[in-house]
């Protein structure tokens, strides 16, 4: 019964269900004959964490739209309520708030690896690709779900964030409006917001994490070596170099796991507002349209790319400088969508790179740093030039990526994995 | 012409048929769904133009309409409010061109306004969204600066703004004052919210 070229169960409840529906046949391809290269080190823990912190995004929020109520009228109201009428609601919303900066701390540290070992190089272009659709998403859910609490912040935020639609020549005030649905954010913005952070995202994210993960296990994980195991096979066609997943890496996650519990609950449980960074302070003052903030600044994961929008001062090409700004920042994440051709480097992993990929690399990292520092600050003539010159180095790390690959000598790479 | 009877030809001008009708489809299917975005009737009514009668309005004097939530000042200058408003530069005002987009294509020189005499501002402070007061007489009290030469005074955080609503220099307000969209529906009537070339 069934289809007879699946791995099924020999007999009992699980040959029933096999016949009927491949467990066996996934655990194994996904699980237990799944061959990961045995020299994982501590970079390959952020993307399961990652799958940690989308469950607790998902279970956290599921409970706070219980309570929370999406009105203009209502919303920080409810939100107060969560935080002091609702049974344990302090702990759940700020399960939610701090996962939402904890999802970016592991996010940024796993495609950090990617960069590291070359993950995105070939055949794994389309786990690039896939993961990168994750982050936009989880870039979009987090704005929206920052203007839900209706907070100060929330607001002014979004007003920033809506208004460089505006800055898009002809049609752009009219693609604000549509977006806004009003002609101010109103209610109406904060109504619509709620239902594509609750609904549509988590339903555009999870598929995305199904398409991330399928490609993964079609093409096999990357190494900190960058080395295909594949190549080395034993007599039944195990990779010399691979170990199941389960059990050797479920186990191995699970202390990857407790370390960043421990982490993440004592941020938790005593620096829930991540000193102004995870719920900045003029947040806890509800909305004002009427009523600007001295300093609006975005929350910490989208400072690098708001440094870049405000680094922009100068017109060019007849574009003026808010415009360009817009384009610069819309640049910085889609050049990322490229990257698996742009590295002409015969080799994946920085290990047997030559120099100039570890300087760029480096540079790269610095620079990004710096942006997100700048990000929140206001300002100033001076930070703004040296926000210029890290966007500058910003770009240079990807455009000059296929000279310097193909330029540079490479180091030797083993035949089999370093251990 | 065929294998086993089956036309290919045939076939593949209904499967390019069906998807074209089936795309136009889905395009029809699109409409309602990106158009329920756009604002409601309800927040369309709230957001409509409103009428004010300036004919009532004594010389000198300044009158108040809502728009969108926001206040919305209407005064009706003297020749001498205009003469020290135009007398005044850089040397004292941010940006006395108006440089800085807080005001629609058509409003245009020292004064910001369609006729020089009638002004039309959004009485919003633009440091933090206080609403600042109208000082119009010269040398006004309480307004903290010598040689006044009539305006708006924000109480908050002493912003200072002239009787076109641009902003002295060395105060907090970044800008001045926003000129909303308006136009003359005739002498008396201004319609706030529609632009003079869509009218």
């Amino acid at each position: 019964m069934g289809n007879p070229n699946k791995v099924k169960a020999d007999s009992g409840f699980m040959r029933w269900v096999d016949d009927r529906f491949p467990a066996t046949q996934m655990w194994q391809e996904h699980l237990s004959k799944y061959y990961a290269p045995k020299n994982f080190n501590v970079w390959y823990f952020f993307g399961s964490l990652a799958l940690l912190v989308l469950v607790n995004q998902i279970l956290t929020g599921i409970w706070l739209t219980m309570s929370y109520n999406p009105t203009a009228e209502g919303a920080f109201a409810s939100v107060e309520y969560i935080m002091r009428d609702v049974e344990w609601g302090w702990l759940i919303r700020y399960l939610h708030s701090t996962g939402a900066s904890a999802f970016f701390v592991v996010v940024y540290l796993h495609m950090f690896r990617g960069l590291l070992y070359g993950s995105y190089k070939a055949p794994r272009e389309l786990v690039w690709i896939f993961g990168m659709a994750i982050y936009l998403a989880l870039m979009a859910e987090a704005f929206m779900g920052y203007l839900l609490p209706w907070g100060q912040m929330s607001y002014w935020g979004a007003q920033v964030i809506i208004s460089l639609f505006s800055a898009i020549p002809s049609i752009g005030p009219d693609l604000a409006q549509w977006v806004r649905g009003d002609y101010l954010i109103s209610g109406i913005t904060l109504n619509r917001f709620f239902a594509l952070h609750v609904v549509a995202l988590p339903i555009v994210i999870l598929a995305l994490v199904v398409l991330h993960i399928i490609a993964l296990h079609e093409v096999g994980s990357n190494n900190p070596d960058g080395i295909d195991i594949k190549k080395k096979k034993d007599e039944t066609g195990k990779p010399l170099d691979g170990i199941p997943f389960h059990p050797y890496y479920t186990v191995k996650d699970i202390v990857g796991v407790a370390v960043f519990l421990f982490v993440f609950m004592v941020v938790v449980l005593y620096f829930p507002e991540g000193g102004g960074y995870f719920i900045e302070k003029p947040n806890f003052e509800p909305a004002n349209p009427l009523k600007t903030p001295d300093h609006i600044a975005p929350v910490w994961y989208f400072t690098p790319f708001y440094a870049m929008l405000r680094a922009i001062t100068f017109t060019l090409f007849g574009l003026d400088a808010k415009f360009l700004g817009v384009i610069v920042m819309g640049g910085a994440i889609a050049i990322l969508f490229v990257l698996p051709w742009l590295d002409r480097s015969p080799v994946r992993s920085i290990r047997y790179k030559g120099w100039i990929s570890k300087v760029m690399l480096a540079l790269f990292a610095i620079s990004f740093a710096i942006l997100g520092v700048l990000g929140v600050l206001p300002a100033t003539e001076g930070r703004t030039m040296l926000a210029q010159l890290c966007t500058a180095v910003y770009f240079a790390f990807f455009l000059l990526m296929p000279f310097y690959t193909r330029l540079e000598k490479t180091k030797p790479v083993p035949e089999r994995v370093t251990g | 012409m065929a294998d086993n009877g089956v036309n290919k030809g045939r076939r593949r001008l209904l499967l390019g048929a069906t998807t074209v009708v089936g795309a136009v489809g889905a395009v029809g299917v699109a409409v309602p769904f990106v158009a329920s975005w756009q604002p409601s009737a309800r927040a369309r009514a709230a957001g409509a133009p409103v009428q004010a009668d300036v004919s009532k309005l004594d010389v000198g004097q300044r009158m108040t309409v809502e728009w969108r939530g926001k206040p919305v000042w209407i005064i009706k200058r003297t020749p001498e409010m205009i003469e020290r408003t135009q007398t005044l530069g850089a040397d004292r005002l941010a940006d006395p061109q108006s440089e800085v987009p807080q005001q629609p294509t058509y409003v245009t020189g020292e004064l910001r306004s369609i006729k020089p005499e009638i002004g039309v501002l959004i009485g919003i402070c633009t440091h933090l969204g206080c609403s600042p007061l109208y000082k119009p007489e010269p040398d006004a009290e309480g307004v903290g600066v010598d040689n006044w030469p009539g305006g708006f005074f924000c109480p908050c955080h002493g912003s200072r703004f002239d009787l076109a609503g641009r902003v002295f220099r060395n105060v907090p307000a970044p800008t001045n004052l926003e000129v909303p969209p308006y136009r003359f529906e005739n002498d008396d009537i201004i319609i706030v919210g529609e632009d003079e070339e869509t009218a």
